[in-house]
């Protein structure tokens, strides 16, 4: 009786978010014109995807109560990356996806260096490293262009069984590989810990400055996941400055739909999958129902400014004033 | 850097007795900025001689003075210990709204620069609530209302530059000479800056600001109504802001969509290359006309040495990184 529900009370974030990502995409279903059919799904999944990984890699981050404002950036520079390395023959694109997967884990494991061993707040910190990686990746891309192993692309971005998405069995296994092993070992404790009350943790003995860095690290990892995705669907890389700015936005966006507390220590990656999946399935609605795309922007941001505000309930349960100012 | 390191050490040391007061007094990071603009000059004149010439130099305070203007009420927030992300949205509304009133006839034309700033305060209110009522962390709050101004400008123009053009009291302001030989955009930065620097250091509102910035609670339990005091302070960063981009305006004689994207880095740069600690609470305004001008002197060396964008970003990136383990880094927590 109890267990069942601490374990609701723990998930109440990830439930709330599956349940706005399911009625949001029932009703994209529904009034879509082609309706409920596997291509819907398939191109909803190819870009619900890529958001996802982004937030999952921010996820990593604010739940040892930091920020990373530099995923959209490495989001860009690996996507321009991979348009350079993963190509040719299947060996010489095995070799580029890891090369491309260990540049994201470089560039986690600097914001993670700075950030924890150099002792600079993070919005600073990866705002500046954000800049570095921006210029890198339009090193790399003055102009959009490049190719990918389109095999793979499609291989990636297609179906499987001729029904479920791919890039959603990759989600999945990312997931089962990534995350999963992450938050239940010694490191993914510490993080949470870290976040939750960074003095107790420590007082504790919990090896915090380990889980943050490593926290930070897979951060890179995923978004570099995401950038690889991102060339998957597009066959170029493009060092795009607000394409860069608008996933490091929407990722913050995902992770609070899913239930994630900007406070750090509480919520989970697979909330903020379907914060994401919700965040975009929200701005295509506008499409389906036939509005001008220029409106875009502005409901995403009024969708992004309502979901913090939703925060400020919390305030009705404070008894004490002075917990308004922790 | 290596250079300016022993000064730091100097005002801290045994030798600190010997030195003036005015030295003794002020803040290393403050000197570290001041060095590293006189390094970068000494560094620019070997590039090009015309570097240390007197019009050059002018030109550079004229276009430090956009950045020292948004860098202004950046500094205000940082003080408190929060953040404003919405510098790029409220840069480029700001523009946009003053050119677009000029297309509403003689009053239009008359109010236009007011009516960019009133946008930017707008902002800077829904920021201010957010933050100082709702409680919602400074860095999300802003991040979003930058993103619904983004919207609110995309409907408005389109989604390309806007055809209005700034007012002809816009360019005088940015461009004009009310003094002969010192470029007005200039006095306006120093008649914000000298008013920042009355607010900060002779009124109550100032003292509180820097109250809040150390810890809110003691602030709130002097009887202090600290969540007013929030709530200005954004709503000036949002004007000020704003204003800057009146300035901008004024100087391109128009708005462009991402006008403001170029100003956030820089202007929480400038902050706290100033010695601003951005934990709050501590900081000098001195240190921010420092930090404006090392970031003004950077950028202008850098495209003087033609330097691509990519190599621009990179190179700023890390000095910005290096410059604050230098002297940025929080106390160590044990």
């Amino acid at each position: 009786m109890k267990d069942w529900r601490y374990w609701l009370a723990e998930q109440r974030g990830t439930l709330l978010a599956l349940g706005i990502f399911i009625v949001m995409f029932t009703i994209y279903t529904s009034n879509h014109p082609a309706g409920f059919t596997a291509n819907v799904v398939q191109t909803a999944a190819n870009k619900g995807v890529l958001l996802a990984f982004v937030a999952m890699a921010q996820t990593l981050v604010v739940i040892t109560a930091g920020i990373d404002l530099s995923i959209g950036m490495i989001f860009l520079l690996t996507n321009c990356l991979a348009s350079w390395l993963v190509v040719g023959t299947p060996m010489q694109t095995a070799l580029g996806l890891i090369a491309v997967l260990v540049v994201g884990l470089l560039c986690g494991a600097i914001n993670g260096a700075i950030v924890i061993y150099g002792r600079l707040q993070p919005i600073v910190a990866t705002i500046a490293t954000g800049a570095v990686y921006y210029g890198i990746g339009l090193l790399l891309r003055p102009f959009p262009g490049g190719s990918v192993n389109e095999d793979l692309a499609d291989a990636l971005t297609g179906r499987v069984f001729g029904v479920v998405p791919a890039s959603l069995v990759v989600l999945a296994a990312i997931v089962l590989v990534i995350w999963v092993p992450f938050s239940r070992s010694v490191l993914g404790r510490a993080a949470y810990a870290a976040g939750s009350s960074e003095t107790a943790a420590y007082m504790s003995g919990v090896p915090i400055r380990r889980g943050k860095f490593a926290a930070y690290t897979l951060a890179g990892l995923l978004a570099a996941i995401g950038g690889l995705f991102l060339t998957f669907f597009t066959y170029t890389g493009d060092a795009a400055y607000a394409s860069g700015n608008a996933y490091t936005l929407f990722s913050i966006a995902a992770v609070v739909l899913g239930g994630v507390s900007l406070f750090g220590g509480k919520g989970s990656a697979i909330g903020a999958i379907f914060g994401a999946l919700a965040f975009r399935t929200i701005g295509d609605l506008l499409f389906v129902f036939d509005f001008d795309p220029l409106w875009q922007p502005l409901f995403q941001g009024v969708i992004l400014l309502v979901a913090v505000s939703l925060g400020a309930f919390a305030l009705f349960r404070v008894r004490n004033r002075l917990e308004w100012f922790l | 850097m290596s250079e300016t390191t022993p000064m730091v050490g100097k005002s801290n040391g045994g030798i600190a007795s010997r030195m003036p007061k005015f030295l003794r007094r002020a803040d290393p990071a403050v000197l570290t900025a001041f060095a590293c603009i006189v390094l970068l000059l000494f560094l620019g004149s070997l590039y090009s001689r015309s570097f240390l010439s007197p019009e050059y130099l002018l030109q550079q305070l004229k276009v430090a003075s956009f950045l020292g203007v948004i860098a202004t009420g950046m500094m205000l927030v940082i003080l408190l210990g929060q953040i404003d992300l919405s510098v790029p949205w409220s840069v480029a509304a700001g523009a946009m709204m003053a050119c677009a009133a000029a297309a509403y006839g003689p009053a239009g034309v008359a109010l236009a620069i007011p009516f960019g700033i009133l946008c930017g305060v707008l902002i800077g209110v829904v920021n201010g609530i957010g933050v100082a009522y709702l409680r919602i962390p400074s860095m999300i709050i802003t991040l979003a209302t930058n993103a619904v101004a983004q919207g609110l400008m995309v409907v408005y123009t389109g989604g390309f530059s806007p055809q209005d053009s700034a007012t002809g009291a816009m360019r005088y302001v940015a461009t004009g000479f009310a003094i002969p030989g010192v470029p007005n955009a200039v006095i306006i930065w120093a008649l914000i800056g000298a008013a920042m620097v009355f607010v900060l250091t002779r009124t109550g509102f100032g003292r509180i600001v820097y109250g809040i910035g150390n810890r809110e609670r003691a602030a709130y339990l002097s009887g202090i109504d600290t969540r007013r005091v929030v709530m200005i302070a954004f709503a000036a960063s949002g004007g000020l802001s704003a204003f800057g981009g009146v300035l901008l305006a004024g100087y391109a004689s128009k708005a462009a969509q991402s006008m403001g994207d170029a100003y956030l880095l820089p202007s929480i740069a400038a902050v706290v290359l100033g010695g601003t600690s951005i934990l709050g609470g501590r900081g000098s305004y001195l240190g921010t006309v420092a930090g404006v001008i090392l970031i003004t002197l950077l950028q202008s060396i850098l495209s003087v040495m033609q330097m691509p964008e990519a190599g621009r970003q990179i190179i700023y990136g890390v000095v910005i990184v290096a410059m604050l383990l230098l002297y940025g880094r929080a106390p160590a927590s044990r």
